[in-house]
């Protein structure tokens, strides 16, 4: 399988990235780890006429301590999070996460930025960056905006980017974490997330994403809502299929993916320590 | 677009067409055909090499994407006759049967080691996840590995 023609272009930084977007339109595609653009590509699924390469940008392949959060550069691979000792102490759900996104080949190239805005339901990353609360900062050619994870996601594969707008880096705040679970569930080592539950408890903030479970990645609203009235474990669980619309497929009914959601919530959030 | 790449220690530059796959670039241009497509979709891992010193998986990577970087395939990894480690242990514990899917196995595993010298058997088999066999049932594939660790890391310290 082989992708359909296209010009390639490699950025020598992010503001020659963002020119690039703006001179060729919508037209153009960010490539950075390409290990979801590229499977899409060959399959002609997407065909865009320009490819802008920013897998190069080291300058936004970064995992720092920004006082109150944590920042990640766009360009940090699944490698660099899993093997980070600042996240593994800051932030150990993204770190066990990060750990479990493919299998290493995948991780070697795939980067944090490319996860987010991909914005596919079936992500880790995403879900994970919703429990903890991050914020993602974009640029474009009219400067820089910063966008709560939670009003990221739009549709199916669609998040509040520009066409001419890069994801630049991650914050994720620093918690006092109390506890946290990430629970995958697959058939197969190496497969993606039927449905994955991610779950973070901390000192005033409790935090739980959904993989799978809907056109986009999801922030279990009604899990959350329980957890602050201060429901239990079994009883905030009852509430996981709120606001979702998971999707029958080979490997699921719609059925199967709502009783997962309860007993995956259920198992995170006694992981995380609840009752 | 011109890119040049070091492959296997030898510089090489050629004139590819931006969509071409890494690994198509490998068997057709530079006929290092060792390295194998099973799948074409990102699933078997038989296309595994190492870009600067890194597993990845060549159809899942564009020519032009390793412009500048050092490429090893399995051709590369032998000193002449003499066999690499992993090469040796896979030959010694009958890590292969019909022999696809081993290049990338044999890839995987070297870059596994580097990283972690010292796996323990679960470490070896979620560290190939990446690869499929259809012939062995992973038994001695895991013990090849294993034996490899046992020998490096042992010459190491
Ligand atoms: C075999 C296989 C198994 C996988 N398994 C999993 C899994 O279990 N869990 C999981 O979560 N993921 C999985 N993935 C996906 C993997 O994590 C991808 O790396 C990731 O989804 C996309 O990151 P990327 O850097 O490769 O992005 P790319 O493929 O390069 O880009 C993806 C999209 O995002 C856009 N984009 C990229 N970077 C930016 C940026 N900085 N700003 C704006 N737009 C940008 C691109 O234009 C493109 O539209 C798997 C992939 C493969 C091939
Ligand atoms: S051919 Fe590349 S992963 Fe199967
Ligand atoms: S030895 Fe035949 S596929 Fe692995």
């Amino acid at each position: 399988m082989i992708p359909a023609a296209f010009d390639y272009v490699r950025a020598e930084s992010a503001d020659h990235a963002i020119a690039l977007l703006a001179e060729h339109g919508d037209e153009a595609k960010l490539l950075a780890g390409g290990h979801s653009l590229l499977p899409l590509m060959k399959l002609r699924l997407a065909s865009p006429t320009v490819l802008v390469d920013v897998g190069r940008l080291d300058d936004l392949r970064f995992i720092r301590d920004a006082g109150d959060h944590i920042a990640i550069g766009a360009l940090t691979r699944h490698r660099d999070l899993e093997t980070s000792e600042l996240l593994s102490s800051a932030a150990p759900l993204l770190h066990h996460a990060a750990g479990h996104v493919g299998d290493p080949q995948v991780r070697h190239r795939g980067t944090i930025g490319g996860s987010l805005a991909h914005a596919d339901p079936a992500s880790d990353l995403p879900a994970v960056v919703l429990a903890l609360g991050g914020t993602l900062v974009v640029q474009g050619p009219g400067g820089q905006r910063e966008i709560p994870i939670g009003e990221f996601y739009t549709g199916f594969l669609e998040a509040d980017l520009q066409p001419d707008e890069l994801l630049t880096e991650i914050r994720i705040p620093k918690l006092d974490t109390l506890g946290w679970s990430f629970q995958k569930f697959n058939r197969r080592a190496q497969d993606w997330a039927i449905v994955g539950v991610a779950a973070v408890r901390a000192e005033g903030h409790h935090g739980v994403g959904l993989v799978n479970m809907g056109s986009t990645p999801l922030h279990a609203g009604g899990v959350v809502e329980a957890l602050h009235a201060g429901a239990t474990a079994a009883q905030a669980a009852e509430r996981a299929n709120e606001g979702t619309e998971p999707q029958t497929d080979n490997n699921a009914t719609v059925e199967y993916r709502e009783h997962l959601a309860r007993v995956l919530v259920r198992r995170a959030l006694e992981e995380s320590g609840l009752s | 677009m011109k890119i040049t790449m070091t492959v296997n220690g030898v510089e090489r530059t050629d004139e590819v067409e931006p969509r071409t796959l890494l690994a198509h670039h490998l068997r057709e241009a530079l006929g290092l055909t060792g390295t194998n497509i099973g799948c074409d979709t990102s699933s078997c891992g038989a296309c595994t090499i190492h870009v600067d010193g890194q597993s990845v998986k060549s159809c899942t990577m564009l020519a032009v994407q390793a412009d500048g970087c050092a490429v090893t395939t399995i051709e590369g990894l032998a000193d002449g006759d003499t066999l690499h480690p992993m090469q040796r242990c896979f030959q010694q514990n009958h890590g292969l049967q019909c022999g696809y899917c081993t290049p990338g196995m044999v890839m995987a595993a070297v870059s596994l080691l580097d990283e972690n010298p010292n796996p323990t058997e679960r470490e070896v088999r979620l560290g190939l996840e990446g690869n499929l066999c259809r012939c062995t049932g992973y038994h001695n594939i895991v013990q090849s590995v294993l034996a490899c660790a046992a020998e490096t890391s042992g010459a190491a310290s």
